[in-house]
């Protein structure tokens, strides 16, 4: 995605920033930091209060209570806490009294830089792309609010110091809480270069979790945290969809009756996607779909499974792709090599099984549509959403909750699961708002999976066991083709990336990319291609050194020479896991190492086998981030991030077999559960480069790093997950 | 019509015998803590005691319930402060918080039973609660940690 988006990103990063501040209407001060139009316009913004509510990042009130407008959508990567850090930081906030809402739908506002100015959150950018945005969102207001202390005090700015929630005037002990200030603060000019703290005055940026305790917390120990599948509205109906049993086909006919005889049940209409049954709550609308009679038409349907897809790829494997990248002349440094590694390394379908299926609420009203919805590309779903009733975008109002989970799978670029949702809506002409809710089987089964992948690879090593060539197709499914991601010269980074930019030190390297078309619906899942190339690349090497009878951390280190924080990650991971010190029999470590969304993670996994089962007993992992915002939620992404990674490793796997999912839930579709977790001990690098994100990069290395703890135990390698069949 | 204790209160609900717990406290009962997450008692999100004991409310039919006392994550404690509750915050618990409530409510039917959890103990009666946000490392300090406030209080 981000390479795609690199010509959207070029005009976007090029726009200057504008400061607003403003009174509201209840008497609170606003600041918004609006990143203006591509020529240089400023965007227009009504002066009411009222309509200028949704475009701020920072709003105080009279009581000082601090509201952070979160652009990012928060699914447990901890970006409410980490926006809310940045600003707090800089406004010197108090940390108690700061709270943090999802933003509505508005590129112009809440556009990410790193995807183009698209509102959205992925690629692990959300710190990223505001760090200075929202340091200046804080500094702003804080420089305001001193600005309005000192009008009221008569005294110089220069002499106003602020402490938490208070401007301060030391020579006279006078203290003004932000509250009491923000009336006068709104009639105050606004600095236009607010100068930024010096990072030695960081007062929440980097501190530990008893300074800056996530803002989510509390809510989500004890059940009020808001989710869309908790949205309540008076006569709001609940719809159920049946979905076609195969990915392409379509309804030929339906049999409401018995469906419309359950007690409960209000309609059944007849969508794009299926058949709906809608009722007056869950179960009612549960019975009503169970008892649904449909038949298909499969005409244009795919009935291949999962064998017969990969046994395509296999062949397709065996002609030339795009090429993605080319130094020197691999094939002939492959024919003049001492020796030559070969491996085939295979991937399945996976689904994102985030705790919370999927779900969205819509209630279409004349002329005006509004949505609940964990919103991760609200604009698009937006647009879509109006597309479906025949509105303008600016009639669709998108309302953002927490996301129980989605690891990608809610910023949809086609909107499905919304557009369904407003279909149904509209199928039933609005007559009530409609809560669509997935169960947990549609929610496996309806696809946009990480794509089932394969990657050929050939190595080749000197007499002194120096790798000389490297040979690399990746085949698999497009995800960006026919989206609004999709690029010209047909290449799609997530089937290389990680791959193309490999770090390791060899003179002839060759990546090419061949992209069969399957009729089985794929999409990003948490840090999207590198979920299989860094297996690809990291397992090679692994296998590389095996073949040169070296140490797998050596042989990378000698490879690794002009890439210092990769190595500096590498070399710390391996640190701190005693790599070379004995173990308990049956013990091996491995180790990996990948950069992805321009953070660094090295993981050494010690692992044995149980019953012929890998039974991963610690992960020990090295992460550069660049500045760290907040170093718990780091540490817990990584946890997360490598419980994420194994699961799918160990068992994650879409049975599609005759064009049919056959592991719709939990039963069938395992993933990692509290027994299999290893201890996880996170070590982060101390930096001064910009901060990038924590919430995908953790997940790449751990299933490489434990396929080499196989290989050191076995001295077999692992080229086909999961690895528990 | 029936009747059902729930948080100690009594509760009158218009549903059909058959009608899972979970839709009834949900969608009946407007009490949204208790989530859905798979419907066949596989992943633990809708977990809520009875009599104390802790049930997959997504499975257990209104008709089981009888007499018996519903507890859900509403009724733990009445303003958070139960020992997990606590626990939960200190240690940072939480990514998503979509399967915590059924979390919490497995681990203090856990620590009812069995005061002071070993890791075994607590790996035994977590098992049924999946969290895809994979909080499973602090989950267990959480329960060691909650667990030990109830002793030093006790």
């Amino acid at each position: 995605m981000k390479r795609l988006l690199e010509s959207m990103h070029a005009s976007a990063v090029s726009r200057r920033d504008f400061v607003r501040v403003s009174l509201m209407a209840g008497g609170g001060l606003m600041v918004s930091v609006y990143g203006c139009g591509p020529n240089g316009e400023e965007p227009a913004v009504s002066a009411s209060g009222a309509a200028l509510e949704p475009n701020a990042f920072v709003r105080i009130d009279g009581s000082g209570n601090v509201l952070v407008t979160s652009k990012h959508l928060e699914m447990g990567q901890g970006t409410y806490t980490g926006l809310a850090t940045i600003i707090a930081d800089e406004l010197d906030a108090d940390w108690s009294k700061v709270t943090v809402e999802g933003a509505g739908a508005d590129n112009k506002k809440y556009g990410n830089s790193t995807i183009g100015g698209l509102q959205g959150t992925g690629g692990s950018s959300a710190m990223a792309n505001s760090w200075e945005q929202h340091r200046k969102a804080g500094a702003t207001a804080r420089a305001v609010l001193i600005a309005a202390a000192a009008k009221q005090w008569g005294v110089p700015s220069a002499d106003l110091t602020t402490e938490p929630g208070v401007v301060v005037h030391a020579a006279t002990g006078r203290r003004a809480p932000y509250g009491t200030l923000v009336a006068l603060a709104a009639t105050m000019p606004v600095p236009a270069d607010v100068p930024l703290k010096d990072s030695k005055a960081f007062r929440y940026i980097g501190k530990e979790r008893a300074t800056t305790p996530r803002v989510d917390a509390v809510q989500k120990s004890n059940g009020t945290a808001r989710y869309t599948q908790d949205v309540m509205l008076p006569g709001m109906l609940t719809a159920l969809v049946t979905h076609a049993p195969r990915f392409g086909a379509t309804v030929k006919s339906f049999d409401a009756t018995r469906a419309k005889a359950v007690a409960g049940v209000v309609d059944v209409v007849q969508i794009p996607t299926g058949v709906a049954v809608v009722a007056q709550h869950f179960w009612a609308a549960k019975l009503g779909r169970d008892a649904l009679s449909i038949e298909w038409d499969e005409t244009r349907a795919n009935t291949l499974g999962a064998t017969e897809i990969m046994a395509q790829f296999r062949e397709a494997a065996g002609k030339p792709g795009i090429g993605i990248r080319n130094d020197g002349n691999a094939e002939k440094a492959l024919a003049g090599a001492g020796k030559t590694v070969e491996a085939t390394y295979e991937f399945p379908y996976l689904a994102h099984a985030s705790m919370e299926p999927l779900n969205c609420v819509v209630d279409l009203q004349k002329d005006h549509a509004t949505v609940w919805n964990a919103n991760q590309f609200p604009t698009v779903d937006q647009e879509a959403v109006a597309k479906v009733f025949g509105l303008k975008p600016a009639q669709v109002t998108m309302n953002t909750l927490f996301s129980g989970g989605s690891f990608g799978r809610r910023a949809n670029p086609k909107s499905d699961y919304v557009v369904e949702a407003a279909t149904i809506a509209k199928a039933i002409n609005g007559r009530a708002p409609v809560k669509m809710v997935w169960t947990r089987e549609d929610d496996t089964a309806a696809g946009y999976f990480r794509p089932a992948m394969l990657h050929v690879m050939k190595g080749g090593l000197d007499a002194a066991g120096k790798p000389v060539a490297w040979w690399h197709r990746a085949v698999g499914q497009s995800m960006m083709a026919g989206t609004m991601f999709e690029s010209p010269d047909g290449k799609d980074s997530s089937t290389y990336e990680g791959a193309s930019d490999h770090p390791y030190e060899v003179a002839d390297v060759f990546l090419d990319a061949v992209y069969p078309k399957i009729g089985v619906p794929v999409q990003w899942w948490r840090s999207v291609g590198h979920t299989h190339t860094a297996f690809a690349v990291e397992a090679f090497i692994d296998e590389m050194a095996h073949a040169a009878g070296k140490d797998p951390l050596e042989f990378r280190r000698a490879l690794l020479t002009k890439d210092p924080r990769r190595l500096a990650v590498l070399n710390l991971a391996a640190e701190k896991a005693a790599w070379g010190t004995p173990l308990p029999a049956g013990h091996a470590r491995g180790i990996a190492v990948h950069k992805s969304f321009d953070t660094y993670v090295a993981q050494v996994a010690e692992v044995s086998l149980v019953g012929g089962v890998p039974r991963v007993h610690k992960v020990t992992c090295a992460v550069d981030c660049g500045i760290v915002i907040n170093p718990d939620i780091v540490r817990s992404q990584m946890e997360g991030s490598i419980a994420f990674g194994l699961g799918a490793a160990l068992y994650g796997r879409i049975d599609l077999v005759g064009g049919r999912v056959v592991s719709d839930n939990f039963d069938k579709y395992r993933v990692l559960r509290q027994r299999e977790m290893p201890m996880v001990d996170v070590h982060i690098v101390t930096s001064t480069e910009k901060p990038t994100g924590v919430g995908e990069p953790g997940t790449p290395p751990i299933a490489p790093a434990v396929a080499n703890a196989l290989l050191a135990l076995t001295g077999k390698p692992t080229r086909s997950l999961p690895f528990v069949t | 019509m029936a009747t059902i204790t729930i948080n100690g209160q009594q509760r009158s609900v218009s549903a059909e015998p058959s009608t899972p717990l979970l839709w009834v406290i949900r969608d009946m009962l407007g009490m949204t803590g208790t989530k859905f997450g798979c419907g066949i008692a596989q992943c633990g999100a809708c977990t809520v005691h009875l009599d104390g004991k802790p049930v997959r409310s997504c499975s257990t039919p209104l008709s089981e319930v009888g007499a018996r006392s519903v507890t859900t994550i509403e009724g733990l404690s009445a303003d958070s402060t139960h020992a997990l509750q606590l626990a939960w915050v200190e240690a940072q618990v939480p990514q998503c918080g979509y399967c915590q409530s059924g979390q919490i409510m497995a681990a203090a039917a856990l620590l009812d039973a069995t005061p002071s959890p070993t890791d075994a103990d607590i790996d035994a009666a977590m098992q049924g609660n999946i969290c895809r946000c994979g909080t499973y490392l602090r989950i267990r300090s959480a329960i060691h940690r909650a667990a030990e406030m109830k002793r030093a209080s006790a």
